[in-house]
């Protein structure tokens, strides 16, 4: 299960939830409720956020999207005090309302270590994973003279710095010279002028007595549990714990009408993406699947993984299709944009429209040209997010760590990442650009070019970004959550079959892999040669039995050439056969690129057909 | 979403504008309740922590960091001047002297037994708010700032660089589908605001910083220019802070776009008056866009209010704000209410618009902005 937990046990049976998620720019409503014997998604609401002025009062917000859900269920779910709980004998209020929040920009936070990659990077990984952006990370060896490091620190207005450093019972040096570097900057938080900062100290805890020395009549300063007692142990529960507490107590305290809302619900407000993170890790636990997820906004784009008992998030806080668009543009540069665009187009006229959407950023593509422009921007603030994410994604740093989950994962010890695309189960995008695009298969294939899932991978999207709402449902109640994420969240789109290789020197049509598919008693053969797609239609709820016979370059899990027999699930795409051969890349010479992102985007049915014959003939 | 729709950026003669001048930390309100002020009054000051520094005295000296207050000439709230010796260590009976000089002047504000860093606080730094408008103090927050309230011209802009300043607008081009080049920037533009048409370029704000005018506001710019101007490209839009000599406000968009009609001949009007512009933009929750406010200004007939309360209806003024009509003004013709397939294949909320001349088209509600009066 995951580590956090509200602090709240159901006191009553649950027939009906109501939960919301005041987002930066939308808050959006679902209602739950038990149909015979399952729960499912009633029904939906959305409106603006309101914590900015002239409102600058969440609950209105959170009002006006009830309100929505009020109206599409004739049902009356809200008084004067606000949500009606529990549900009444005529049918008005709910058995249990709940929200989380990210509103105001989140949680933002500063961490500090005293060994770059491996207190700090702890720190860091507790940070995010408790849904924090994680604005820097400070260190004694980060490169930095103290008096940038003071100045750094000075700069930043976090909501809460974590500092750590140093095993149980190890030199307190270190870490007390990063406390003092703290006292010394006198930081102050973004939220509440007058207030005292808020840091939780998890390191050695020797080193206690000083850090109170250091730091107590400056900041607000809580003690919990070192979050690397031993190096070869990361323990951070009580860390993520105490983020969530000073997250309510002092970060959401001071957002205006966040009070009010707590009042309504007894299950602690959550960040939005610790809630995400929470989703994810049971459902993988659920699927008895690892899994990736990936949620890109306006502007960032999170990425989570779980793999066996590991759970990661990262936060790319500058990678998203809007307010950060032209980050994208900055950090990959414009020739990998156009790499994934199959017509000309001006480079300077690419630029233009980028920063247009910048500043304009809730407009959508009307024209075909665009959408494939966005889709090709999209696929870059993925796989950047995904590097990023492999990068702190790592085993303990210059230790045997300890092997808790017997041999199934190769010792990592040297801080490689244990993201093992081979055993990826699951990989969930979401966000307005996988979401909502028009065709299904475009969000499909967004997500095979920039993860390249490896080997069998079922593909899905969140349907309409519930999986904050269900987070925090899956707290309190884990079956209502995971039933309504299998049946209304996760739209599936199909399994991608991807063979590894090739291992020699294979060139564009030479044999890559053969798919046998066993559906409604027929069996579809199918052989696809190495640069190439095909798209098998397989339904959703449909499942065939599949032998699939890798040549003897590629692997598709058994090694190569060795066959694997397997089950695969359909979806709303269908089983994706991709013989581009991982890792792949588009070809350099522009002429063939188009050529072939032509001959994918018409094998998946990627666009109108009348449009990819247009590109075709250029 | 039922009301759904981009209000757009404002463009009115006359309007009530009130702006909130806080500090960083609390502090003392040197202005009172219905004062007037100036944009350089000063209207809050404090004074933040000087800056620390830290100095490794028991690496210096060569000493136990837990024998440091020992050596330590000036003790914990003790001032120094910079050069004055702050530890001394003497060996084999006085013979060997080691000293650690302080590099800065002020006040020892922590001797730490345990790193054997001395922290040396630097004197504090006084802050100062000022006014940034002409007007009258509405309201005091205590020990915090105040709220100033003027009435004038307000324009908004998509998008800008560089700070607050003021300067007297000069409109340097015919019309709003004019250039603003190095041509149109005269030697005597210095303490001025110039106005350009639809594009203004790089060597324009170049020769603009040479002859120090103050602002320039534009429709559009191209990418490149705006990063030869900064030196560096932005990611992320949140500007405002860039050390640029020259305020740079652009109305409609990047690459050459037309100024709005209506944007264009309020800066004509407003031309020789005295405006306070600022070039911060931010977009994401908590818009904010950079801005051109003439304080005092008086039109000779002032526009009926514009009834936003309905959002759009036929009618409505309205400008397109991404491709295939992008920059085109229109007016609403209709506004079906059930969703509609657009060329990307999504099913989308849409209006039918007019164009300029007079073709009808087809645009999702969510590309377009009204055109606020």
């Amino acid at each position: 299960m995951p580590e956090e937990k509200a602090a709240f046990t159901l006191d009553r049976e649950i027939n009906s939830v109501l939960a919301t998620d005041c987002g930066s720019t939308t808050t959006k409503a679902i209602l739950i409720e038990k149909v015979g014997d399952e729960y499912r998604l009633i029904t939906r609401g959305e409106a603006p956020t309101t914590v900015e002025a002239p409102f600058e009062d969440v609950t209105a917000g959170a009002r006006n999207a009830i309100r929505e859900v009020e109206e599409l269920t004739g049902r009356t779910l809200l008084d004067e005090k606000g949500v009606i709980t529990p549900r009444r004998p005529d049918g008005t209020g709910v058995d249990i309302y709940m929200s989380t929040s990210s509103a105001g920009g989140g949680l933002q936070m500063m961490v500090a270590g005293v060994v770059k990659t491996m207190t700090a990077e702890s720190a860091a990984r507790a940070a995010l994973g408790a849904g924090a952006i994680v604005m820097d990370v400070i260190a004694v060896d980060d490169g930095r003279k103290p008096h940038e490091k003071i100045q750094r620190i000075r700069q930043l207005r976090p909501d809460m710095i974590l500092l750590s450093g140093g095993i149980d019972g190890g030199t307190i040096t270190h870490v007390v010279e990063i406390a003092e570097l703290i006292s010394a900057a006198e930081p102050k938080p973004r939220l509440g002028i007058g207030y005292n900062l808020p840091v939780i100290y998890a390191g050695n805890k020797d080193a206690r007595p000083h850090i109170k020395n250091s730091l107590s009549k400056k900041v607000d300063l809580r003690v919990v549990d070192n979050l690397r007692p031993v190096l070869e142990k990361e323990v951070l529960g009580p860390a993520r714990e105490e983020i969530h507490n000073l997250f309510m107590e002092h970060v959401m305290a001071q957002a205006p009408g966040y009070n009010k809302l707590m009042s309504w619900t007894p299950v602690p407000i959550m960040p939005t993406p610790g809630a995400v993170g929470i989703c994810m890790q049971t459902a993988s636990k659920e699927y008895d699947l690892s899994v990736i997820g990936v949620d890109i906004g306006g502007a960032t784009t999170d990425v989570f993984s779980v793999f066996g008992e590991f759970f990661n998030r990262t936060v790319s806080a500058n990678l998203g299709m809007s307010y950060s668009i032209c980050n994208v543009l900055l950090e990959t540069g414009v020739a990998n944009i156009m790499r994934w665009i199959p017509f000309d187009i001006n480079e300077g006229e690419l630029r233009n429209r980028i920063r247009n959407k910048m500043i304009r950023p809730t407009t959508i593509p009307q024209t075909l040209d665009d959408l494939i422009i966005e889709q090709a921007i999209s696929r870059e603030a993925l796989r950047l997010a995904f590097i990023h994410h492999k990068s702190l994604a790592v085993g303990l740093r210059g230790v045997h760590r300890q092997r808790t989950i017997g041999d199934t994962f190769e010792q990592t010890g040297s801080g490689e990442t244990y993201i093992d695309m081979m055993d990826l189960g699951l990989l969930i995008g979401s966000g307005g650009v996988l979401s909502h695009a028009p065709r299904r298969a475009q969000a499909a294939m967004m997500l095979l070019d920039a993860f390249q899932p490896e080997g069998i991978t079922m593909l899905a999207v969140d349907s309409i970004f519930m999986m904050p709402q269900l987070g925090i449902l899956s707290t309190v109640h884990p079956k209502a959550s995971m039933q309504v994420f299998d049946r209304d969240c996760l739209i599936k789109l199909g399994t991608a079959i991807a063979p590894t290789g090739p291992s020699g020197g294979a060139k564009d049509g030479d044999p890559c892999v053969k798919v046998e598919l066993e559906v409604d008693g027929k069996t579809i053969v199918e052989e696809v040669p190495y640069g190439s797609i095909k798209l098998i239609k397989l339904e959703d709820g449909k499942k065939a039995k599949a032998i699939i016979h890798p040549s003897r370059q590629f692997d598709v899990g058994k090694g190569h050439g060795h066959t694997l027999e397997t089950t695969v699930n359909g979806g709303v795409v269908g089983v994706t056969i991709d013989a581009r051969g991982r890792v792949f890349d588009v070809p350099q010479d522009k002429a063939l690129r188009n050529k072939k992102l032509v001959e994918w985007f018409t094998a998946m049915n990627l666009y109108p057909e009348d449009l990819l014959k247009k590109y075709a003939q250029v | 979403m039922a009301h759904a729709y981009t209000p757009g950026l404002k463009v009115t003669e006359r309007a009530v504008i009130r702006k909130t001048r806080r500090l960083p930390l609390l502090g003392e309100v040197l202005v009172q309740q219905g004062a007037a002020v100036s944009p350089d009054t000063i209207v809050a000051r404090t004074n933040i922590p000087g800056n620390p520094q830290t100095v490794n005295v028991a690496n210096s000296l060569g000493v136990e960091p837990e024998d440091i207050a020992d050596f330590m000439k000036v003790k914990t709230g003790g001032s120094i001047k910079k050069g004055e010796v702050l530890a001394e260590y003497k060996s084999f009976f006085g013979l060997f002297k080691h000293t650690v000089t302080s590099p800065v002047d002020g006040v020892v504000e922590m001797i730490s037994t345990v790193t054997g860093q001395v922290t040396l606080r630097e004197p504090p730094i006084p802050i100062e708010v000022d006014a940034y408008i002409d007007g009258v103090v509405e309201e005091v927050l205590p020990q915090e700032g105040v709220i100033i309230k003027t009435e004038g011209a307000f324009i908004q802009g998509i998008f800008g660089v560089g700070g607050e300043t003021q300067g007297v607008i000069r409109v340097a081009v015919e019309g709003p589908d004019d250039i603003l080049d190095e041509a149109q920037v005269k030697s005597d533009d210095k303490g001025k605001i110039i106005v350009g048409g639809s594009l203004v370029t790089a060597a324009a704000i170049k020769k603009a910083g040479e002859v120090g005018a103050l602002g320039i506001v534009a429709g559009g710019i191209i990418d490149s220019d705006l990063i030869e101007y900064l030196g560096h490209d932005i990611g992320v839009a949140i500007t405002g802070h860039e050390d640029v000599p020259v305020t740079v406000i652009i109305t409609e968009g990047f690459g050459r776009m037309r100024m709005a009609h209506r944007t264009f001949e309020l800066l004509k009007r407003l031309q020789g008056f005295r405006a306070s512009i600022n070039g911060a933009t931010q977009i994401r929750a908590g818009v904010m866009r950079p801005e051109i406010i003439v304080p005092g200004y008086q039109p000779q007939e002032v526009a009926k209010e514009q009834d936003l309360s309905q959002g759009l209806v036929p009618g409505t003024p309205l400008r397109i704000i991404r491709e295939p009509y992008f920059g085109q003004l229109a007016e609403v013709v209709d506004l079906p209410p059930e969703l509609q397939v657009i060329e990307t294949e999504a099913h989308v909320r849409i209006l039918r618009a007019k164009l300029a001349d007079g073709t009808i088209v087809t645009v999702p509600r969510a590309n377009v902005e009204i055109i606020e009066a």
